[in-house]
């Protein structure tokens, strides 16, 4: 139930707040801030839920109700420890939008936050769902309003991104609903029982060359939403043209429902295409990790540079999923998490500067140390954690999906090491132009006192710092969740 | 034992107080805070080392504080192991690093981010501790990335001058090829032993691996690799120069006392795995003495004093790096030691002769400065003499040993000996160089002392310990394999005391008497250009590296990938253009083209039936 209530919560709170939001733009921020806190409530009762010592059960939560009888679609949602460590992240970084959106968008209040609220009801169902035409039909709930917020609310070029982001996501879940149907159809003809749940599914045997297609379809969509090289270009475009609470869903949450896609589905679903796919996957993961680098190196778009910084970062996810043992499959969680934070961190750093000087150009900057000793201090830590500094969670994450990868295929983990040297060539090229230096001429020209983080920007940031410091020193605070799940879709991704 | 913890923790709560108490508290607060922190850590280790002497030497102990993170067969842990040489490395990192907190307190007073900088440095501190007190090689890295980000920090902590930003970047990025390289030594080791705890690596090393055999050999190349870069020895040497750009006292504690000798504890702590490694540990050696030689040369031809002491420190860990090359395990932490004290003297005098000189740093505008003063002349003169090995100094007794060392070793012996010898002749002509050119000669500026309890009483405490460290024991004996036996013949002693006396004597011909001009290569400039600059190595790394990757990262900035999809575009563009002429309202052309597709049709159909 409590699953249900953080969805309905989510969706009728985007409702209601489209309705006020004709009156007043105020109660639609308070009215979002409210149904986040309900949502939160039902999230905390799960937690409670779970941690009672007689549901030790490796399923958290069961709901099951029948949806379409003729080809066997069930309201199916399930959590797992998995499920939950990312539902978490999506709430809690769903605060952290909802604050930096509070003093950014300021028109067309209640439609914003309808589309906001229900991006974040998309991601929960999509974590949940474990029917996959449900799955499938939450996975385009969170798109179409991601869609909207961009080129509603976007800045410049917002609508070459948004139509891009659409073109590329829309393309690729099509396939996906192809060799979803396909699976569903093999399954019949193996069983003769309509089924779109992921529990038969996971029975079903797909070891032929028809499993290669159709883990393809997956892995193909999945790969967009990751994304990874080499269909990654709508992901630069849709960051850097979002509004700055747009950014933070988009990498701090969407692009993990691709990474979970590739965890909960590929491989349990197809576990012989997956190995013998791996070498492949793991190379262009490889890839994706240093060439993405390269390119955020030589951005000066703030926000397009964090954007590549996303693509080299989710190339460890792809590693560590493809490597597909325990300490590569841990590893990605704690680097989905740890990404979610830090590239949040760094997003809002974007937005907060982009509202204090009216650019995002980095050759325009400089001197800001002096002026925003806080802002600075902030940054220097988001862009530390961003380049894996030990004792922050992105470096538990890096670090042990490269010796998982490492026992498998140590000359991709030695290759993708080498982001390790250019981590800091980007994200410190941001402390040297932004922080570093005298203020620039033309940045202080037309705003005579650049302001210093006030509270409300300060708790945003700071939520986000205990997080990354706290599972940098406590990361068995979600492996112990985590663990048995992980070893759960191992054992599904063996194969037969 | 049970307050070990507290050692890392104490400057870490330090660095806490002062970030979370930024602008709300005072100079003195910040000042009791920044270097209180520190000094009660080195009285923890008194106490630590007391217990540690009582219990009888030949011990370690391991404390496990929490778990850190455990996945598979991977269990990494927060837990410090303390033994002889971990409780040696406490030794000179609170020590000199509370003498160089104090005398900080007073040279960065009048500096407006006073608090800033005492948060930066007692992060460094609580690092550097966690890194020698780690009993895992993660912790340690954490350690080891936590000195480099302060590190790096500190040498940008001027942030006003965008090249400050650059050098401590360049800090930050050279060293991380190094720590790289480092990481997936970690990968390859927990591959082959299936731990990454240090005692249990130590204990397996010798079992597990075959001596000479591949493994062991990339391991230890690897390892290798990270403390070349830590420690600023080719070929990754290139950045600690530049380094010098951060206030003196950083580069007291760290470029010069403690974060660059890192490399040579993680050698000396992982010294099972180098064992295993024969080829490697000669590598160490020839790195250790190119770096020795090569950086001597270019201290030579230095004019910035800092510039001068930098390269002496990379030549003097070159000295280090030799002694573990060669098998003077023991003597090479020694003289980590000896030069801890002597070279944070030498920074610190530094830095006072250069608040003195209102931040002049070129000794070409120095000279007859030790009459104004009088502290500071004879503080250099005996941190010059420690660094030239001039009996009784603590710098005799450490360098002698590892030279003495490296006559023992069997095959190269002798030759390696024959560089020791040279680069102790080649320390002695650039000391005294610059001794000379600072204090002595005609008279060019008339500086003001900084004086008073911050400057002169941490100057004098380190002066006195360089004096007599050279008797103090470390208690590393238990820890690491003694050096090869054997006693060298009494002539290569005289001649390893005699070089440095006729390094001295040359100087002082050439820099006092202006005779000999000749040896100054006044001639040939080019060569001396080459000197100056540091042998090349950066304008080589600029041809090979930096250029072509930001040229690539130039050309490539918009991602050609993304021409794929612009190509569709333009494919559905064209597609558009020519279906869209078939459209044009002409009815004749509708017939023609009716008519004809009719009788395709047909003709098709017939042909079917």
């Amino acid at each position: 139930m409590q699953l249900l209530g953080i969805i309905i919560s989510l969706l009728g709170g985007g409702v209601l707040a489209l309705i006020v939001g004709r009156q007043s733009a105020a109660a639609s921020r308070w009215l979002s801030l409210v149904s986040l806190a309900v949502a939160s409530v039902f999230y905390a009762s799960l937690w409670f839920d779970t941690t009672d010592p007689q549901a030790t059960s490796l399923w958290l939560l069961h709901m099951d109700w029948p949806w379409i009888a003729r080809f066997g679609i069930h309201l199916l949602l399930v959590t797992d420890g998995l499920s939950l460590v990312l539902i978490g992240l999506t709430l809690v970084l769903g605060y952290v939008a909802l604050l930096s959106a509070w003093h950014e968008i300021n028109h067309r209040c209640g439609l914003f936050y309808l589309n906001f609220l229900f991006t974040l009801a998309g991601v929960v169902g999509v974590f949940s769902a474990l029917d996959l035409f449900l799955f499938f039909v939450f996975w385009e709930v969170m798109l179409v309003p991601m869609f909207l917020i961009i080129a509603i609310w976007g800045h410049e070029g917002r609508r070459y991104a948004a139509t891009k982001f659409f073109i590329y996501t829309q393309a690729s879940s099509l396939l996906m609903l192809a060799a979803m149907v396909g699976l569903v159809l093999l399954n019949l003809q193996q069983t003769e029982v309509w089924s779109f749940s992921w529990f038969t599914l996971t029975q079903t045997d797909t070891s032929g060359s028809l499993g290669m297609w159709l883990m393809l379809g997956f892995y193909l969509a999945f790969l967009v939403k990751l994304p990874g090289l080499p269909v990654h270009n709508w992901l630069p475009d849709a960051h850097t043209q979002a509004p700055t609470p747009g950014s933070i869903l988009l990498a701090g949450i969407l692009l993990k429902t691709g990474a979970y896609g590739l965890l909960r589905f590929v491989w349990p679903l197809f576990p012989d295409a997956a190995s013998s796919f791996a070498p492949m996957a793991m190379g262009l993961g490889v890839f994706s990790v240093l060439y993405a680098a390269k390119l955020a190196f030589a951005q000066n778009d703030l926000k397009r540079l964090i954007a590549y910084t996303s693509i080299s970062h989710m190339g460890f996810v792809s590693l560590g999923i493809f490597a597909w043992n325990h300490l590569g499959l841990q590893g990605t969680v704690m680097q989905m998490v740890g990404h979610g934070l830090s590239s949040a961190g760094l997003f809002a750093i974007a937005g907060l500067l982009q509202q204090r000087l009216h650019t995002r150009d980095l050759d325009k900057m400089g001197g800001l140390w002096g002026q925003m000793p806080k802002l600075a201090a902030l940054s220097m830590l988001f862009a530390v954690a961003a380049l894996g500094l030990p004792g922050l969670a992105n470096f538990i994450g890096e670090f042990m999906v490269l010796v998982g990868v490492f026992q498998v295929a140590p000359w991709a983990a030695s290759m993708a090491a080498l982001g390790m040297i250019l981590a800091p060539v980007y994200a410190l090229i941001i402390m040297q132009k932004g922080f570093f230096g005298t203020a620039a001429s033309t940045q202080t020209a037309g705003t005579s006192n650049v302001l210093d983080l006030n509270t409300s920007e300060l708790l945003m940031l700071g939520v986000l710092v205990v997080g990354l410091v706290l599972l940098g020193f406590w990361p068995n605070l979600i492996f112990t969740i985590t663990v048995a799940p992980v070893e759960y879709l191992m054992h599904l991704g063996k194969g037969g | 034992m049970q307050q070990l913890w507290l050692i890392p923790c104490l400057p870490l709560v330090g660095f806490l107080l002062l970030v979370l108490g930024h602008g709300r508290c005072s100079r003195s607060v910040a000042r009791l805070v920044g270097v209180g922190s520190v000094a009660m850590a080195g009285l923890v280790t008194l106490w630590v080392a007391l217990d540690f002497y009582s219990a009888g030497a030949a011990q370690s102990y391991q404390v496990q504080l929490w778990p850190w993170f455990n996945a598979g067969t991977l269990e990494v842990s927060f837990g410090l192991y303390l033994d002889g040489l971990s409780l040696s490395m406490l030794f000179v990192i609170t020590g000199v690093g509370s003498l160089i907190h104090w005398y900080a307190s007073g040279y960065m007073w009048q500096d407006p981010d006073y608090q800033r900088f005492f948060a930066y440095m007692n992060l460094f501190v609580a690092a550097m501790l966690t890194l020698v007190l780690a009993d895992n090689l993660v912790l340690l890295f954490l350690g080891w990335e936590g000195v480099g980000l302060c590190s790096f920090l500190l040498i940008g902590f001027w942030h006003q001058d965008p090249a400050n930003g650059y050098a401590a970047r360049k800090a930050f990025v050279v060293t991380r090829v190094g720590d790289t390289a480092f990481a997936i030594g970690l990968f390859l080791l927990f591959r082959e032993l299936g731990t990454l705890d240090l005692p249990t690596i130590m204990a397996l090393a010798p079992e597990q691996f075959v001596m000479g055999a591949n493994r062991p050999t990339l391991i230890a190349a690897l390892l290798l690799a990270g403390a070349v870069g830590k420690s600023a020895q080719l070929p990754l040497h290139t950045w600690l120069p530049d380094a010098m750009a951060g206030p003196t006292p950083v580069s007291a504690l760290i470029h010069a006392a403690t974060m660059v000798t890192a490399g040579v504890y993680l050698i000396a702590r992982t010294h099972e795995v180098f064992l295993q490694a024969p080829d490697v540990l000669l590598v160490v050696a020839l790195i250790g003495l190119f770096t020795l030689l090569i950086s001597g040369f270019t201290a030579l031809n230095q004019t910035d004093i800092k510039r001068v002491l930098a390269y002496s420190t990379m030549s003097q860990i070159g000295y280090m790096f030799f002694a573990l090359g060669v098998g003077a395990w023991n003597e090479s932490v020694f003289h980590l030691m000896t030069h801890a004290l002597f070279k944070a003297l030498l920074f610190m005098t530094a830095g006072s002769i250069i608040l003195a000189m209102h931040h002049e740093q070129d000794i070409r505008s120095m000279g007859g400065l030790r009459r104004q003063l009088p502290v500071p002349f004879w503080c250099f003169v005996i941190g010059s003499a420690c660094l030239v090995a001039l009996p009784p100094t603590s710098g005799f007794f450490s360098k002698e040993a590892i030279l003495i060392a490296s006559w023992q070793l069997p095959g190269y012996g002798p030759w390696l000996w024959l560089g020791g010898v040279l680069g102790a002749f080649i320390t002695a002509m650039y000391s005294f160089r610059l001794l000379f050119m600072v204090f002595f000669g005609p008279q060019k500026a008339h500086p003001h002392e900084p004086k008073g309890w911050q400057f002169h009483p941490p100057l004098m405490i380190l002066g006195a310990l360089s004096l007599v460290a050279g008797w103090f024991v470390l208690p590393t004996a238990t820890v690491l394999p003694a050096s090869p036996a054997g006693h060298p013949p009494t002539w290569t002693i005289v001649v390893a005391i005699a070089m440095p006396l006729l390094g001295i004597g040359i100087a002082y011909k050439v820099y006092v008497r202006h005779q000999w001009q000749g040896l100054r290569f006044v001639q040939w400039q080019k060569l001396r250009q080459f000197l100056f600059q540091g042998w090349g190595f950066d304008g080589m790394y600029k041809r090979l590296l930096l250029t072509p990757f930001t040229t690539l990262a130039q050309v490539n900035r918009n991602d050609m990938i993304d021409g794929l999809p612009k190509l569709l575009i333009q494919l559905s563009r064209f597609l558009h253009g020519l279906f869209s002429q078939l459209q044009n309202g002409q009815l004749r052309f509708y017939i023609a083209t009716l008519a004809s597709a009719a009788i395709i049709v047909l003709a098709l159909a017939l042909k079917v039936l």
